[in-house]
């Protein structure tokens, strides 16, 4: 690679210097401006030029040295080829599968809540987080499950850590689904709570997912694609429905609190997570899937067709003096748990040891779709904070501080946002609201809202214009809504089952929990699993502080921890792969992430000032309560204690999860230790070598020398193992061009 | 657009919108999932022309059972 480097034409060095340009202009202007705003297109700048320089340069360099990936080694893929699980899939497709895995709600919600620290700390975190972290770890995870014969993330800790760790990990993951399904429902909740429209055309989906599902089970078989486009006609047909339904005497019977809200989501999940997944699951992922690609298409085009300017500060106050109200502490380490998915996601190493590493031609492509899908997923978290940025600070923060801060008067939340130094006027609220036809706008929090009425601007500045604005907004709720509901569901059933096979291994006599047949089992396990995170879900909204900042921190942590024990995997498998030279391609991430999520640990726990540290904040409320008075936030007394007891489950939770990733380390630690130390001791559990004679290009686009190999072979540009006739429909020829 | 005539140009730009069709189509297919009866039949009878290949139907219940199996199924991220 370097003498390949050494020899660049001089037509790579100039297209090369001119991308580095480009970036560095991004970051300049980013960086520099203060005081006016800043238009969209210097982050667009920023972002795509640091991409395209970290995957050619950074990526490779991890593929082909630290890695050493081996075109000539089979995938689980080519070797167990069975037409359904293990079958070789085209690079192309199978980045389109694995991006609809690995992306959701998380890159919409953390950076918009970030954005209280101004665009730039954010942005900053989420481009250089992903090229140095985010991507790394899912271009890893996903090389080492291909070369295990595509086992889990929980598996090979078993294997290649021990099961100390290796269980430390699975409870790690357990508990992390829960406070993510949690944080994932009330994010949901807190959009559709006292919205007609929103809870109309959100509860519908179920209908139309039912309906999917007969078509696809009796009417017409495997008819996908005809049956989404079906279902999303009608999606689209309830979005504007809502409005009536709001608007007619039904409106109040769509109008929910959140108490009630909690319930219908509980009783959903559950419901979802044990009825057969042709009838909800599958069919609403197809649905969830297509909006999701759609919209995010949808939005990257109008953010470069519009170019709309940022109106947020480059960085506030609340970065250093830790007294934001969307969330507390300062800028290190919160911002780095805040902005989680599209920087760096625990969650995607259990996507990334899931089916992608099943259905992988070539380990040469693991950079394309390990790596490339991050830096997808880390573009659409940069269109989420930009979509927070260009509202109008004033009303950014009118929706994201709780009530217990700005009140719940139009009024007393233009003076306190005003007095922090963002200009807003009653009236301004008042017409914000009445735009997107909600009732009020103030303290919604969750980053769902914001996010809507972000693109709702920007979207109506192309199609429809202040008119479309109220159709954007809710189509926007939807949309996210959806997604959420569908990871709330399979996040529901994989929960279910680490539950199902926990409890099968603790005795023999308990084996039969591990049957997916077993109703009794099925249903006892969903049910706790539900418990659990209605349970986290019911504390969240009957906070008297507002859930979202009390929860959504814990989920940062969450998710953050998760991609440490991932990173440290990484490394554990470098060192005894004899790779110590570049164990620090995961090492560095691995130490960051560390000190970031267990100093937000520490603190979250810890901290002096209550409004950060949940066993301060439990002692300021006691003694409120010994002394009879009512304490900020707190309607009565039994508000006061809520807040005490929410203090002690959150503290609890933080400390466990501290305490797990530990072990986990420790052990990791141990072993990496063992291997430096006596490395002929430690055996690397990978599958064994088998000669591939699968061929397919290493990129999206093949290259000269790949070209010629596909044709002297006689393969289409997808590839295949010459001779043998794939079955299936073949890339109509010359057309991938 | 020098030196080709127009009807030429037509038949190129016809043709380049045909090709992007087809492979639109591929793709969703492919990655809607559409075709992995089409290529189970193929497979089934390459392996055994004699084997009774399931019908359209009870192969996506299969589909549809074996995901329900799956602890990992459709896993979605946050």
């Amino acid at each position: 690679m370097v003498r390949q480097l050494r020899q660049a034409r001089p037509r790579t060095v100039v297209i090369w210097t001119l991308v580095s340009l480009v970036a560095a202009a991004g970051w300049a202007v980013l960086a520099l401006s203060r005081g006016e705003e800043v238009s969209a297109a210097w982050m667009v700048a920023a972002a795509l030029g640091s991409y395209a320089i970290g995957y050619r340069f950074y990526s490779r360099f991890i593929a082909h040295r630290a890695l050493g990936v081996d075109k000539r080694r089979a995938t689980p893929a080519e070797r167990y080829d069975d037409g359904l699980d293990y079958h070789p899939t085209d690079r192309r497709v199978l980045l389109g599968h694995h991006f609809a895995g690995i992306s959701g709600a998380g890159p919409l919600v953390g950076p918009v809540l970030a954005a209280q620290m101004g665009y730039l700390p954010g942005t900053i975190w989420i481009i250089v987080g992903v090229i140095f972290a985010g991507a790394v770890q899912d271009m890893v995870v996903l090389f080492a499950s291909t070369r295990r014969d595509g086992k889990s993330l929980g598996q090979i800790a078993r294997e290649e850590i021990g099961p100390v760790g290796g269980i430390a990990a699975v409870i790690a993951i357990f508990t992390i689904m829960i406070i993510l399904l949690a944080v994932l429902a009330l994010v949901v909740l807190n959009a559709l709570a006292e919205s007609a429209w929103g809870t109309f055309s959100v509860g519908m989906t179920i209908p139309i997912a039912l309906f999917m599902g007969f078509y696809l089970r009796y009417l017409r078989p495997g008819k996908v694609a005809e049956v989404t486009v079906i279902g999303v006609s009608l999606l689209m047909f309830v979005i504007v429905a809502g409005r009536w339904v709001a608007n007619s005497s039904l409106g109040e019977t769509f109008t929910l609190e959140p108490g009630t809200l909690v319930i219908w989501l509980a009783v959903y999940g559950f419901a979802a997570s044990v009825v057969p997944v042709w009838l909800l699951l599958v069919p609403r992922d197809y649905l969830s899937t297509f909006m999701k690609i759609g919209t995010i298409g949808l939005l990257a085009a109008a953010i470069i067709i519009t170019v709309p300017g940022l109106k947020m500060d480059a960085i506030t106050d609340f970065a250093s003096n830790g007294e934001g109200p969307v969330f507390a502490g300062s800028l290190f380490p919160f911002v780095f748990i805040t902005i989680a998915c599209g920087a760096l996601s625990g969650f995607h190493a259990l996507i990334s040891s899931g089916t992608t590493p099943k259905m992988i031609q070539k380990e040469t492509q693991v950079r394309t779709i390990g790596y490339g899908a991050m830096l997808m997923e880390s573009s659409v978290a940069v269109m989420a904070i930009t979509a927070a940025c260009v509202l109008d600070p004033g009303i950014y923060f009118a929706m994201n501080a709780p009530p217990a801060v700005i009140g719940d008067t139009v009024q007393s939340a233009s003076e306190i946002i005003t007095s922090w130094g963002f200009t807003v006027t009653p009236d301004q609220l008042t017409a914000a609201a009445e735009s997107v036809e909600e009732g009020s706008l103030l303290s919604r929090t969750g980053g769902a809202p914001t996010l809507a009425l972000g693109l709702a601007a920007i979207l109506a500045d192309i199609l429809g214009g202040e008119a479309m604005m109220s159709f954007w907004y809710h189509f926007a709720i939807m949309f996210e809504a959806l997604f959420i509901l569908t990871a709330i569901d399979a996040g529901t059933r994989v929960g279910r089952f680490i539950l199902q096979d926990a409890i099968g291994g603790l005795h023999p006599r308990l084996a039969k929990f591990r049957s997916t047949h077993w109703w009794p089992g099925i249903w006892f396990t969903g049910a706790v699993v539900v418990g659990l995170w209605g349970g986290l879900l019911w504390i969240g909204v009957h906070d008297p502080l507002g859930g979202i900042n009390t929860l959504f921190p814990v989920f940062g942590i969450a998710n953050q921890l998760l991609a440490a024990v991932a990173l440290a995997i990484c490394t554990v498998l470098l060192v005894k792969a004899g790779r110590v030279r570049y164990a620090w391609v995961t090492g560095v991430p691995l130490v960051w992430i560390a000190i970031v999520t267990l100093t937000a640990s520490w603190q979250k726990v810890f901290s002096g000032d209550p409004a950060v540290g949940f066993l301060a904040r439990r002692s300021q409320y006691q003694d409120g309560i010994a002394a009879g008075e009512l304490l900020p936030g707190a309607r009565d007394m039994s508000d006061m204690q809520t807040i005490v007891n929410n203090a002690t489950i959150t503290a609890a939770i933080t400390g466990l999860l501290a305490i797990l990733v530990l072990v986990v380390f420790a052990d990791a630690a141990r072993m990496i230790v063992r291997s430096l130390r006596d490395p002929g001791s430690v055996t690397l559990q990978e599958a064994p070598f088998v000669e591939s004679r699968l061929i397919a290009p290493a990129g999206l686009i093949a290259t000269k020398e790949e070209k010629a190999e596909l044709v002297a072979a006689g393969l289409g540009p997808e590839g295949g193992i010459p001779g043998q006739t794939r079955g299936g429909e073949r890339t109509p020829e010359g057309a991938a061009e | 657009m020098n030196g080709t005539t127009a009807p030429a140009a037509r038949t190129r730009v016809a043709g380049t919108a045909r090709r992007v069709g087809r492979w639109l189509r591929w793709y969703l297919r492919e990655v809607t999932g559409e075709s992995a009866y089409d290529r189970y039949t193929a497979r089934a009878r390459a392996q055994d022309p004699a084997v009774r290949v399931l019908t359209r139907r009870e192969f996506e219940r299969m589909r549809m059972d074996a995901r329900a199996a799956d602890p990992q199924g459709g896993a979605r991220c946050c």
